[in-house]
């Protein structure tokens, strides 16, 4: 293997990957054969192609980037459009369409970045300002749309879309840029240096309280506070910043039902299991029954004898719960072990980028990265209360997914850039 | 930089480890105690993705319990449904929607799931999950005999009661019912419809193994049995009846409907049973001693939860009851031995342990297990387990059982009991016609079995709340079910 280089070790992991997902569409197919057509197996087809071309655009690209973040990538929507296809096979299709943008915006960013990702530094304010505004846009009247008690979604000509997503990836790029600027002069913890960030943070806390987005707004402030304490050194800047984080939770327990709600339907989600713990019971009862090895893809149970649905949102947040039972506890802890080989690869990145804007940068995907797939899979295994928030590259939603791939090509170009000079710098010595 | 970097990434796969072991936590530890809520959805649902095992009777073709398929959101489901309705419904049982279940269905779940440890099995099922096929449960192979149990139900129709029969051999369950009957079909959507009582009386009581009646003069095969054992009397032993016995200072007159006077002066063992005179199993229970009797009934199974498949809250114990449980007294003097010795006192029975007692004396004293499963089958036909017939235990000594047999016969042959006359068939029987305390309600029993000189089949009938006595009421249906199985 030590002599394949980087992009050759992709097109063989990509392989597998295809061959991986191969079986798992056969297995959905075998098990549901009345519901699903041989069609199925061209999918695995249709996703290795498609997995090419994204392979050839980073060849041409970021051919020193890291070679195990797109198989990961390509085997978690894997995974993904697999369970999707086997709970309802229409979403499955433009999940798969949804894949197909998300390369392409993949395909884009790398191409649009691939000679210095860095200047992105020098317009971190507009980047900052986009986020808070896209994370209004859902607040609009006419465009904007409520769905399950949240708003979060925009409604254009016919397509829907979560544009916080996209905001997250922003925010890190201000975070980013604005934290290397600023680094120094807030380690000396001056208020008026804070002003700023705080302008454009508080902002954006305030549109997501305003919007319910409960999930993301843990999600942002975690990714804020890493980000800070990278750039600071100042760890009790992330103590006081969890000490700030309980006291508004408190605060918001005291003055928001709704979450006076999640956290009782937490702490015991039996005491409520008819109405609004129903959810959550019935999901664990779906992870229980996965068992050590799990029923096989296509042969969980997900409806009642009559056909009706038993977990909502299955597809979406309850991903998780439908994979659980399917793959039992050896597939749902090899996802979850690709999750955290992603973050592992992730951090790697950023400490071999050399300045600090990349080192920033891919800190603050990679963690925001793992931190929503905490909170998601958390709320769904009761560790955390429950907030509605996609699971990364596996759930059912097209906004999602496109950032996701977006997120993917930020870490490819910061680790191209890192391993191309450490290159240059080993075959100088 | 990149110290703080290291510490947020551990940070972050701390998190994430986390996930696995939470999944860990519901998925293993906590996994059983998720599957046995009541609320779990997924698993009432799950049950029906296994296809479960068919109960078929002893006659290798009547299938008591069968499933039918229904696809539901491509999911191959498989429902129950029992063809004979209410012909064994209270052995065989039910299994429902929501996971409340009776009989065999319930005591069998394992085997009828596929989730018994038998090896076999256990690779059946995992190679059938590694296939992806459904999951088949092993079959159920009964002993009883569905046109004798056809008979029975038929015979009892109309009155509230019980019939059983035993292989006097084998101990094999040839006949349970449970009159009135239920249709195990009705239990998931109309319970109330299933479980309205008829004749009186609440369906879904199995009276046959839970039944618990006063046996009257019935018992009196279990006071003979003693009192031969005891060696305080023999056949040839005389007895004078004044017609009343003298207890505690108190006379205990005959039963009034007996046949013949009331008074039979100097009569004989076999005479005594014949015409089952309470005078003188009064004295002879006074003579034996309340523990000695009990003693006795102890080997026939009395005092113990007779062992069968079925669950074990659906099999009562047989015995003296104090306070709604069994009781066995400490002294002679806590229980009055005249009464006990013919079946009355506190003693309470069920129609099993009263068949048992009936195929103990046809077995020449050894008490048989009594078993209903006969076979466990795979999906593929062969066989997982077999029931072997197996003696309790020795109830009585092979001549005193002779001796009580021919007692037996005489009850049929010129006694109480001649309704249960079968032409060219010697039946051996007892009647007993047990007071409820209510005016002129008995409980009447019939026990018999046949042929008594080579005996293959023992019955026990009882019938509740009739005006008539045991020779009048049970006797005729016993010889009915008698009949149908010497066929």
């Amino acid at each position: 293997m030590f002599s394949l280089s980087y992009r050759n070790r992709e097109l063989v992991n990509l392989f597998v990957v295809a061959l991986l997902t191969a079986v798992g569409f056969a297995s959905v197919y075998i098990a549901r054969q009345d519901v699903v057509s041989t069609g199925s197996l061209s999918y695995a087809l249709f996703f290795f192609a498609l997995y090419l071309a994204a392979h050839v655009v980073a060849r041409i690209t970021v051919p020193q980037a890291d070679p195990y973040l797109l198989p990961m990538a390509a085997l978690l929507t894997a995974f993904g459009v697999t369970e999707i296809y086997r709970l309802t096979p229409d979403d499955a299709f433009r999940q798969g369409l949804w894949i197909v943008v998300g390369v392409a915006a993949f395909a884009v960013t790398l191409l649009l970045l691939r000679h210095d990702y860095r200047r992105l530094e020098s317009y971190k304010y507009l980047f900052g300002l986009t986020a808070v505004v896209l994370l209004f846009l859902p607040a609009l009247p006419v465009i904007g749309e409520q769905i399950n008690g949240a708003r979060l979604w925009v409604h254009v000509g016919g397509i829907q879309f979560q544009p916080g997503e996209l905001a997250k990836i922003m925010l890190i790029v201000f975070l980013a840029g604005y934290l290397r600027e600023k680094r120094e002069v807030l380690a000396q913890g001056r208020i008026k240096d804070f002003g700023p960030l705080l302008a454009i943070w508080g902002a954006a806390m305030l549109v997501i309280v305003e919007t319910n987005d409960l999930g993301s707004a843990l999600l942002y402030y975690g990714i804020f506070l890493a980000m800070l304490y990278v750039a600071t050194a100042r760890g009790w800047y992330a103590f006081g910043g969890l000490l700030l984080f309980v006291a508004g939770s408190a605060l918001l327990y005291q003055a928001v039902p709704r979450v006076r709600e999640r956290v009782s339907i937490w702490i015991d989600p039996w005491a409520h299991a008819h109405t609004t713990g129903y959810q959550i019971t019935q999901s664990l009862y779906s992870i229980g029954n996965g068992g050590f090895d799990g029923k096989g893809f296509g042969k969980g149970v997900f409806a009642t004898t009559n056909g009706h649905t038993l977990i909502p949102q299955l597809n979406t947040d309850f991903i998780y719960s439908a994979l659980a039972q399917e793959l039992g506890l050896v597939g749902a802890a090899a996802l979850l072990l690709v999750y955290m080989l992603f973050c592992l690869r992730g951090f790697r990145i950023a400490l071999l980028a050399q300045d600090g804007f990349s080192k920033l940068l891919a800190v603050g995907l990679t963690f925001g990265f793992a931190l929503q797939t905490f909170i998601i899979v958390g709320g769904v295994l009761r560790i955390i209360p429950l907030t509605g928030i996609t699971l990364p590259f596996v759930s059912y939603g097209g906004s999602s997914v496109v950032a996701n791939f977006v997120l993917l090509a930020g870490l490819l170009l910061v680790s191209h850039r890192a391993n191309s000079i450490s290159r240059i710098a080993m075959e100088e010595q | 930089m990149n110290r703080q970097i290291t510490r947020v990434a551990v940070v972050g796969m701390v998190l994430l480890a986390s996930l696995i072991v939470g999944t860990t936590y519901w998925q293993a530890w906590a996994a059983g105690g998720l599957a046995d809520r009541q609320d779990n959805a997924i698993q009432r649902v799950a049950q029906f993705t296994v296809k479960r095992g068919v109960i078929v009777a002893g006659d290798g073709h009547t299938i008591l319990a069968d499933n039918y398929r229904r696809r539901v959101g491509g999911q191959t489901l498989y429902f129950r449904k029992y063809p004979q309705r209410g012909l064994a419904a209270h052995i065989v049982g039910y299994s429902t929607q929501v996971r409340s279940r009776a009989g065999l269905e319930e005591s069998e779940n394992d085997f009828l799931t596929g989730s018994n440890t038998n090896l076999s099995t256990v690779v059946d099922t995992t190679l059938s999950k590694l296939k992806g096929e459904t999951i088949k449960g092993n079959d159920l192979h009964l002993t009883l005999l569905p046109k004798a149990q056809r008979v029975a139900l038929n015979a009892l129709g109309g009155k509230c009661g019980a019939a059983v029969a035993l292989d006097v051999k084998t101990g094999a369950l040839l006949v349970s019912v449970s009159s009135p009957t239920y249709d195990p079909n009705l239990i998931e959507n109309h319970f109330k419809l299933a479980a309205r009582p008829r004749f009186g009386c609440a369906p879904l009581f199995n009276r046959a193994e839970s039944g618990l009646y006063v046996p009257g003069s019935a018992f009196k095969v279990v006071t003979a049995s003693a009192a031969l054992d005891s060696g305080k009397f023999n056949a040839n032993s005389t007895f004078y009846d004044p017609g009343f016995c003298t207890e505690y200072g108190k006379p205990v007159f005959n039963f009034a409907d007996q046949s013949g006077p009331e008074r039979f002066g100097t009569v004989s063992f076999t005479q005594a049973l014949q015409h089952s005179i309470n005078a003188v199993f009064c004295n002879i229970g006074k003579a034996l001693g309340a523990k000695e009797i009990l003693n006795h009934a102890k080997k026939f199974g009395f005092y113990s939860v007779p062992p069968l498949e079925t669950p074990v809250n659906e099999r009562a114990i047989s015995g003296l009851y104090k306070k709604g449980k069994p009781f066995f007294p400490k002294n002679d003097f806590q229980v009055d031995p005249g009464r006990l010795a013919f079946g009355q006192e506190r003693m309470l029975v069920t129609p099993l342990q009263m068949a048992m007692v009936a195929a103990t004396i046809g077995n020449g004293g050894i008490v048989m297990r009594p078993y209903v499963v006969d076979k466990v089958t795979s999906p593929d036909g062969s066989t997982v387990i077999t029931t072997k017939p197996d003696a309790l235990g020795r109830a009585v000594q092979p001549v005193h059982a002779a001796q009580v047999n021919q007692m037996m016969q005489a009850v049929v042959t010129g006694g109480t009991g001649t309704a249960a006359q079968i032409p060219g068939v010697r039946v051996a029987g007892k009647t007993g016609t047990a007071e409820t305390g209510e005016n002129h309600v008995n409980t009447t029993w019939f026990i018999a079995f046949a042929p008594a000189d080579h005996p293959r089949y023992a019955v026990a009938v009882v019938v509740e709340r009739q005006h008539a006595t045991g020779g009048e009421v049970a006797a005729p249906i016993a010889k009915q079910i008698m009949e149908a199985l010497l066929k």
